[in-house]
């Protein structure tokens, strides 16, 4: 079942001298349980994209529908309200709220939402545990590896019960063996819980993870593969 | 709500030396202004119940036609209803009643105009302290038929106590008014105009001289300070009834009003320059705050925070620095402003002297005003609610895909 359509998508951005397309009328569709990573050079437009398809910035024309809802045709506060409900984000900076524990980071989305503090306490256990992170619940980002950040972070990401996950560049700033145990964590996510990842890398270990592969050249998908 | 609160808190110490400093500066400002205005409303406090002390008293009742025309054609029949009245008055501590008119005083050869004013001792006492200023001779006596006479006069008119003192005036509806009283005592007021003209009479005796039988000008009523008066002129307000009328101190001395208001509002130029700077200071300090953090506000709106609530966090950090300030700026000043609300400064020198001669204590007071720390909290809260509007600005017009580049 395909859970986002996007249909002509563009951005362009207007420079002094010349019109850069970041994206460049993107047509795509993707399942839901998917694995997919869009792979490209920089400046191929993967961030920009995935900020489009994330509901972040806004794109020149096209539309992008999640489950029949065209996300661009939200207001303000609704896309924001969207987001919370729908989409999860993983960073390739980890950013995670440095003043709140890594419980309180995963736990802050759900109080967002409005759940309950029960329902609160056991999924932050549960996610928490499930990325190997059961041990350091009361732990400060700053007393985190990068690669315990980073599971913190999909943790908080996989908090909402949202209908797909969007990681930029997710394995950027970890070593080989962060990597590894993260991608062994998001693979799993998604194989068990039928969990769509959506994430941009240059990282070849990831892409061998990958099940589709979308490649991305100035702002066009050159091609798009399952592999 | 709580946990934006405790988010807020914690921002607040990721810096916190830089927090610290901002926070003394609000600390510095707050016990700076408190003191510099317990001080000045001590001062006031002080002068003006000197001044009323002295002779007005805070209330008084009169005909409503007195005070635009004071003679004693304009006089009241005190009844005793209308004592009774001010007396069931909770803040009331003292009553007394005066009648005032001219005559002309004189000696064996001199005349001079003089202000005549008939008083009931005992109770003129309790709230002038008349005796105080008397420097020679005797106060009044029960039934005491002499007069006692400002010093300026008595040096005028070449008369001292024992001797008789002449006065020729007009009395109630132009009776003609005469007499001749012996002298008790020589007064000496700070004020040299009261000296130069002021005849008191025991107040049968002043009405019997100016034909005017149980009239009496005023009824001045005391109250223990000047916090009590406002409702003690609301309930003497609300019953006293034509044609009678009730006036406070700062009607009947607009410009003793004038100076203080003009003196505070000298005090709240400094203090708003003050809080200005201090505004400053905070605002360097927000400005810091929301800048390292566009990121993170970035990534909080991303996955779902709405900007309006991003913003209270930001409002309620600005709103943190500036109440940590007053309460600590409140540490510090109730201690201090409790030691010399009940140890007044005492002064010295040439001040003091100044201070003695115009009637007034040689002491710096202080005041335990609610409004000497309330009028704090308002200032650094609407300082701090000011200052907010700069991060609720940036917090609304983010633009996430810029924010989480920053």
């Amino acid at each position: 079942m395909s859970i986002i359509k996007i249909n002509n998508l563009f951005k362009i951005y207007d420079g002094s001298q010349i019109e850069v397309k970041a994206v460049n009328g993107v047509d795509i569709t993707f399942e839901e349980g998917e694995f997919t990573a869009i792979v490209g050079p920089s400046g191929s437009g993967k961030t920009t994209f995935l900020n489009l398809l994330g509901g972040l910035d806004r794109p020149t024309s096209g539309d992008v529908i999640v489950d029949n809802v065209n996300v661009w045709g939200l207001s303000g506060r609704k896309l924001i309200d969207f987001r919370l409900h729908n989409i999860g984000f993983v960073f390739q900076a980890y950013n995670l709220i440095p003043v709140l524990t890594a419980k309180e980071n995963v736990e802050f989305i759900m109080e967002l939402q409005g759940r309950s503090k029960q329902e609160r306490f056991e999924r932050t256990k549960s996610l928490l545990e499930a990325v190997g992170l059961g041990d350091r619940l009361d732990s400060r980002p700053n007393k985190l590896s990068g690669g315990q950040q980073q599971r913190v972070a999909v943790a908080r990401a996989l908090a909402s019960k949202p209908k797909f996950i969007l990681a930029d560049e997710p394995t950027a700033n970890l070593d080989s063996r962060s990597t590894e145990t993260l991608l062994d964590i998001m693979e799993t996510l998604n194989r068990e819980e039928n969990i769509t990842f959506i994430f941009s890398t240059h990282d070849a270990r990831v892409m061998n993870k990958a099940r589709r592969i979308v490649t991305m050249e100035d702002g066009k998908i050159l091609s798009d593969v399952h592999v | 709500m709580k946990s934006n609160i405790l988010l807020a808190w914690r921002n607040l110490w990721r810096n916190k030396r830089r927090t610290l400093i901002t926070v003394a500066s609000v600390f510095f400002g707050v016990l700076l202004s408190t003191l510099m205005t317990s001080m000045q409303e001590g001062s006031y406090s002080s002068m003006i119940d000197n001044i009323v002390k002295f002779y007005s008293g805070y209330i008084q009742i009169q005909h409503e036609a007195y005070w635009d025309n004071k003679t004693i054609n304009n006089t009241m029949t005190p009844t005793g209803e209308l004592f009774e009245l001010a007396s069931s008055v909770r803040e009331v501590t003292h009553t007394t009643t005066r009648l005032e008119s001219f005559a002309l005083a004189s000696s064996e050869t001199l005349t001079r105009g003089s202000l005549v004013i008939g008083i009931d001792p005992d109770k003129e006492n309790k709230i002038t302290e008349l005796t105080k200023w008397v420097i020679d001779g005797t106060y009044f006596r029960p039934g005491d038929d002499g007069v006692l006479i400002g010093s300026e006069l008595a040096r005028y008119l070449k008369i001292e106590v024992g001797d008789t003192l002449v006065m020729i005036g007009a009395g109630y509806h132009g009776v003609s008014a005469a007499g001749k009283y012996p002298v008790r005592g020589i007064l000496k007021f700070p004020n040299p105009e009261l000296n130069k003209q002021t005849v008191y009479m025991e107040l049968s005796n002043c009405q019997n001289f100016f034909s005017a039988e149980n009239l009496v000008s005023s009824m001045i009523i005391m109250v223990d300070d000047q916090y009590d008066l406002k409702p003690a002129m609301k309930e003497l307000k609300a019953q006293v009834k034509s044609p009678y009328t009730v006036m406070s101190w700062d009607e009947m001395h607009p410009e003793l009003l004038q100076m203080v208001e003009g003196d505070r509002a000298g005090g709240t130029v400094i203090k708003a320059i003050l809080y200005i700077l201090i505004g400053f200071g905070i605002f360097g300090t927000v400005m810091m705050m929301v800048a390292e953090r566009t990121r993170e506000m970035g990534v909080m709106v991303a996955i779902g925070m709405q900007k309006i609530k991003l913003a209270g966090i930001l409002f309620f950090e600005t709103v943190f620095i500036g109440l940590i300030g007053v309460l600590a700026g409140f540490a510090g000043s109730i201690p201090l402003i409790t030691w010399f609300y009940t140890n007044p400064v005492k002064l010295s020198g040439n001040v003091a002297d100044t201070m003695i001669e115009m009637g007034l204590d040689p002491y710096m007071y202080f005041s335990w005003l609610p409004s000497v720390f309330y009028n704090q909290v308002i200032t650094v809260f609407v300082m701090t609610a000011i200052v907010a509007i700069y991060p609720l600005f940036m917090a609304v017009r983010l633009k996430v895909h810029l924010a989480l580049r920053a």
